[in-house]
């Protein structure tokens, strides 16, 4: 049987190193100007995620968002308090699940309950505690004015605000915590309009 | 349910230990003079069969011309109970001799009854205010407050 001599390759080494030539020259040729570094995102994320705002509104936004409240529960409003703290009406989805033993920790007092007059020094010392910016809600009848026991007024306080500002007031015997949380939403709109920085002192210095 | 003892059957056996101790006795109740009260309450507690070992409340009322401090006994052995009240009929300094010593409970109760009553109970080892503070004028549960 005769063998056949070896078969032509498909290109001669001459035309391999032509084509190796060509694909260098189409990619010099490709390669006269330097490819942009690929950060285009950055500035999209940049675009989605940066506001501009007024400091006012930034701050006003953290702390409405995030009342802590001291524990004074004096008497049975409590009880409303705690189960608007529980995970039926669930607090803490406007920012406030978090009741500080201490009132060093916290920005929100709810008044929770009748107050007599020798209970009324602790809570005001209470009060005095709670560093600023701080806030008071009169929670209950017994807080807004002594309520029921109104007239026994040799014990018992006529209302939280002759001992500390009140900022809202929650009607109720005791309030249901529906009215807890709207009370609270409604001081958290009061926050929102308040004015933390005053211009014209800035400038002035 | 503890039994009600009889008042009338119990104020006998205390006039028989002291002659001349109770004021009027009933189907529900027994009133002792003041000065017999602590004699009466230690033979409530300490005779075989009666055993009032816990008082359950003591309270008073203010009846305008005198007032009437309550005592609700107790038996846990015989399941069975007693009122007793005494009397003082001065309204300017009322004083009764303190139960501390038969019944360490009447400790606090006695004196919210000081407090709102004005009524001094004697050898009651803290005889002060409980309810409201030291310097406060006047007494407020009596009918004469306002």
């Amino acid at each position: 049987m005769e063998i056949k001599p070896a078969g032509k390759y498909i290109y001669s080494d001459i035309e391999l190193d032509r084509e190796e030539g060509q694909v260098i020259e189409d990619l010099k040729a490709n390669s006269q100007e330097p490819i942009p570094d690929p950060d285009r995102w950055l500035d999209e994320k940049l675009e989605q995620n940066i506001l501009l705002t007024t400091v006012d509104a930034l701050i006003n936004w953290g702390r409405r968002s995030s009342l802590w409240t001291a524990i004074c529960f004096p008497a049975c409003c409590a009880f409303e308090m705690i189960a608007a703290n529980g995970p039926r009406f669930d607090l803490a989805r406007f920012g406030m699940e978090i009741l500080r033993a201490s009132p060093r920790q916290a920005d929100l007092m709810i008044t929770a309950g009748t107050l007599t007059w020798k209970m009324a020094p602790n809570v005001r010392r209470i009060y005095n505690q709670m560093a600023e910016p701080k806030w008071v809600i009169a929670m209950g009848a017994c807080a807004i004015s002594g309520g029921i026991f109104a007239s026994a007024e040799y014990a018992v306080v006529p209302g939280y605000n002759r001992i500390i500002p009140v900022d809202v007031y929650v009607p109720g015997c005791p309030p249901r915590p529906e009215a807890l949380i709207y009370g609270i939403q409604m001081l958290q709109q009061k926050i929102a309009r308040r004015k933390n920085i005053d211009v014209r002192k800035l400038l002035e210095r | 349910m503890t039994i009600p003892l009889s008042g009338k059957d119990v104020a006998s056996k205390i006039e028989e230990k002291f002659p001349g101790s109770v004021v009027e006795s009933s189907q529900d109740n027994l009133v002792v003079k003041g000065n017999f009260l602590l004699d009466a309450a230690r033979f409530l507690r300490d005779t075989e069969g009666l055993d009032l070992d816990f008082l359950n409340f003591v309270t008073a009322v203010d009846y305008y011309d005198h007032f009437e401090v309550v005592y609700w006994l107790s038996s846990l052995e015989h399941n069975h109970s007693l009122t007793i009240k005494a009397r003082c009929y001065d309204r300017e300094n009322p004083v009764l001799p303190s139960v501390v010593g038969l019944w360490q409970g009447a400790d606090l109760q006695e004196r919210e009854i000081f407090d709102l009553f004005g009524i001094k109970f004697e050898d009651h080892p803290n005889m002060k205010r409980i309810f409201l503070w030291e310097g406060f004028a006047g007494h407020p549960l009596r009918k004469d407050f306002i």
